[in-house]
């Protein structure tokens, strides 16, 4: 076989392949649901309700959906360039690092100025982070996904052994956690009396600024051609490892966001089971969003509500929780093939 | 106890030895994939399936042997899946990858509830024991460290041997590694890519697979979630330390090996003791980063690796 471009797909040849690996996605789960003693027909109802079905629900969903949509950016800002950045998950944790070092009563500020502060730094130190594979690349070729990869067993590490250590909170009863932050570095909520809080906000005006920024800036038409063919970028004059540098930054610096967010918003204080491998799941996101910054908000919505509706059907239906996880493997390499055929045909030969 | 002393024991050669082997599995595999052109990051969901088929079969009244062939055959088949999507249809080897380790992980995980719904503790399987190799195992130093080991360990350096000389001294071999530096070369041969590519991922997994079983019935008995910690990512460092050859790559697992054996001793000194066990936890995947980065510049990377074949683009 062998696979032959399409030049003008219909809006069918480009919508329906997408609609089919959906719903071979729910037919597998449903499926393997049904081998854990499940109704299979009642699997997807159960999945939304659990989902959406309630306030509680939804305010669920937007608080997983919130950390995503950072690592979802931060994914698809770098993969964009072809730049692999796998250590979301690390970068994450060095957001939430810096928020509780700064947010647990070392400044005495004012919330106004502590929250924009400990946000900005969150970004400094992942970018800082980032930075290290992404020098060991431009420099010395070293391939980013085993540095990256490699740098999140490091960090966690790092962490745990500060959880341990000179960050262990003296009330935590024994527990590997952080002092909880001061009151001036919480985000506070959108609406009075639901969860969602003003990190949600910030995920979505993250995502708006990473739309400008690759479709209004030089930058971004930069990244584009680096990722496109970096040959062709470098002999059009386009300092490709600079570019590279600076991709790796803003992701970098918009995965350690949603730690900041995480803390600050969230939970309050640091501990080794912050984030379920959001790092990983940012991965995801951001290729069903085909790389497309709003299209990773929905793209989030989509994964989180999964997770949730998964976890309450699970509940309701006593079947393992990891069939949350076999679904978004499948929805991930099922819809990456779909988007294949959106644009190729398969001919025998 | 002295690091110059540490490295004269038998012990701590045969925990060397120990360590390495399912790295050499799973390096061994992830070699092959990449020879023939294509990057396989499914290797450590690969090696958590492999973990627990092994042991479940076992488990479940199995011989031992059996139960590395049911490894085998379950790695051989996520092996096909990745194998599926990146050759033929050409697909981006780091996202299918990705999603390959994550599928093995989770549905793994699902199956271990599935057949074990109550359990805290995993059970235990009549493990691999040592088998002493008559005379050779009486040599000094080397006879514990060597000679001593499970036969599973053995079948890891038998391994070693029957892929280097199936990829240097056979036209498999020779098409596997032609098609990862020049397939239009090898399709212009009249000989297919896809199947050459799809043969070699396919039995790659199956090795990564044999891996992750020998955590189960050799190193340990039992299974638990996060076993495998890693490993499967630094095989793929382990690779290119190994400049894509068998030898070489042996050389380095064994390498690897002996420091992370070494760490586990110097964290029980007095000197380890004044540090934080976590710094020791550390050294492993560092020292696959420095291994990558002295490696980058002399690295003859497969020429193909990472590229796909679509017959009939020129």
């Amino acid at each position: 076989m062998r696979l032959e471009p399409i030049r003008n797909p219909s809006v069918a040849r480009r919508v329906v392949p997408i609609g089919l690996a959906l719903g071979a996605t729910i037919a597998i789960a449903s499926l393997l649901a049904s081998v854990a003693g499940a109704n299979p027909f009642s699997v997807l109802g159960l999945i939304l309700k659990g989902a959406f079905g309630s306030k509680f629900a939804i305010v669920e969903t937007f608080n997983r959906a919130t950390p995503l949509i950072f690592t979802g950016l931060a994914a698809a800002v770098a993969f964009r360039a072809k730049f692999w950045n796998i250590g979301a998950e690390a970068q994450l944790y060095a957001g939430a690092l810096t928020t509780v070092v700064l947010g647990t009563g070392l400044l005495a500020w004012p919330s106004f100025a502590l929250l924009p502060l400990l946000a900005f730094v969150a970004i400094l130190a992942g970018a800082l982070l980032l930075l290290v594979p992404a020098v060991l690349k431009t420099r010395f070729g070293v391939d980013e996904v085993v540095t990256t990869l490699l740098f999140n067993f490091i960090f966690l590490l790092f962490i745990s052994m500060l959880l341990e250590g000179p960050l262990k909170d003296p009330m935590g009863m024994g527990w590997p956690k952080s002092a909880r932050v001061v009151a001036e570095a919480r985000l506070p909520r959108i609406f009075e009396g639901l969860r969602v809080h003003w990190g949600f906000a910030l995920a979505l005006i993250s995502a708006f600024v990473v739309w400008i920024i690759q479709t209004r800036s030089t930058l971004g038409f930069e990244m584009r051609a680096v990722g496109l063919n970096k040959d062709a970028a470098a002999f059009a004059g386009i300092p490709v490892n600079r570019v590279l540098v600076k991709t790796a930054l803003l992701s970098g610096g918009l995965a350690a966001l949603g730690g900041f967010s995480e803390v600050a918003g969230l939970k309050g204080s640091l501990t080794l089971d912050l984030s379920p491998g959001y790092g990983y799941t940012g991965i995801i996101v951001a290729m069903l969003a085909l790389l497309n910054p709003i299209g990773v908000i929905v793209a989030a919505l989509f994964v989180a509500g999964i997770f949730v509706g998964a976890d309450s059907m699970s509940r309701a239906a006593d079947v393992p929780t990891y069939l949350a996880d076999i679904m978004l493997a499948t929805a991930l390499l099922l819809v990456v093939l779909a988007i294949m055929l959106t644009r190729f045909r398969v001919v025998r030969d | 106890m002295d690091i110059i002393e540490i490295l004269f024991t038998a012990s701590f050669w045969a925990a060397a030895i120990r360590i390495a082997t399912p790295l050499i599995f799973a390096t061994l595999g992830e070699l092959i994939c990449e020879r023939a052109g294509v990057l396989n990051l499914g290797i450590e969901g690969i090696m958590v399936a492999g973990a627990f088929a092994g042991w479940m079969a076992v488990y479940s009244g199995t011989g031992l042997w059996v139960g590395v062939a049911v490894a085998m055959g379950v790695g051989m088949l996520f092996g096909l899946v990745h194998a599926l999507l990146t050759v033929p249809f050409g697909l981006s080897q780091h996202v299918v990858g990705l999603g390959v380790t994550l599928l093995a992980t989770s549905s793994t995980y699902y199956a271990y509830r599935l057949a074990l719904p109550e359990v805290t503790n995993p059970p235990k399987i009549a493990a691999f024991q040592p088998y002493e190799i008559p005379v050779l195992s009486e040599i000094p130093l080397l006879g514990p460290a060597l000679f001593s080991q499970t036969p599973f360990t053995y079948l890891a350096f038998v391994l070693v041997a029957v892929v280097a000389l199936v990829l240097y001294r056979t036209p498999v071999g020779l098409a596997v590694r032609a098609v990862g530096e020049n397939p239009a070369a090898v399709a212009a041969q009249g000989l297919s890519v896809t199947a050459i590519r799809m043969g070699a991922v396919i039995v790659g997994s199956g090795f990564m697979a044999m891996g992750g079983a020998f955590l189960t019935m050799s190193a340990f008995d039992s299974f638990f979630f996060e076993m495998v910690n890693g490993r499967g990512w630094i095989c793929i460092a382990l690779v290119v330390f190994g400049s894509w050859r068998p030898g070489k790559a042996l050389l380095g697992a064994i390498l690897f090996a002996a420091f992370d054996a070494l760490q586990i001793r110097v964290q029980q000194t007095g000197f380890g003791a004044e540090f934080p066990y976590q710094i020791f936890l550390m050294m492993p995947y560092f020292l696959s980063i420095l291994a990558l980065v002295a490696m980058s510049r002399r690295a003859e990377v497969p020429a193909a690796l990472m590229v796909p074949f679509n017959k009939g683009e020129r």
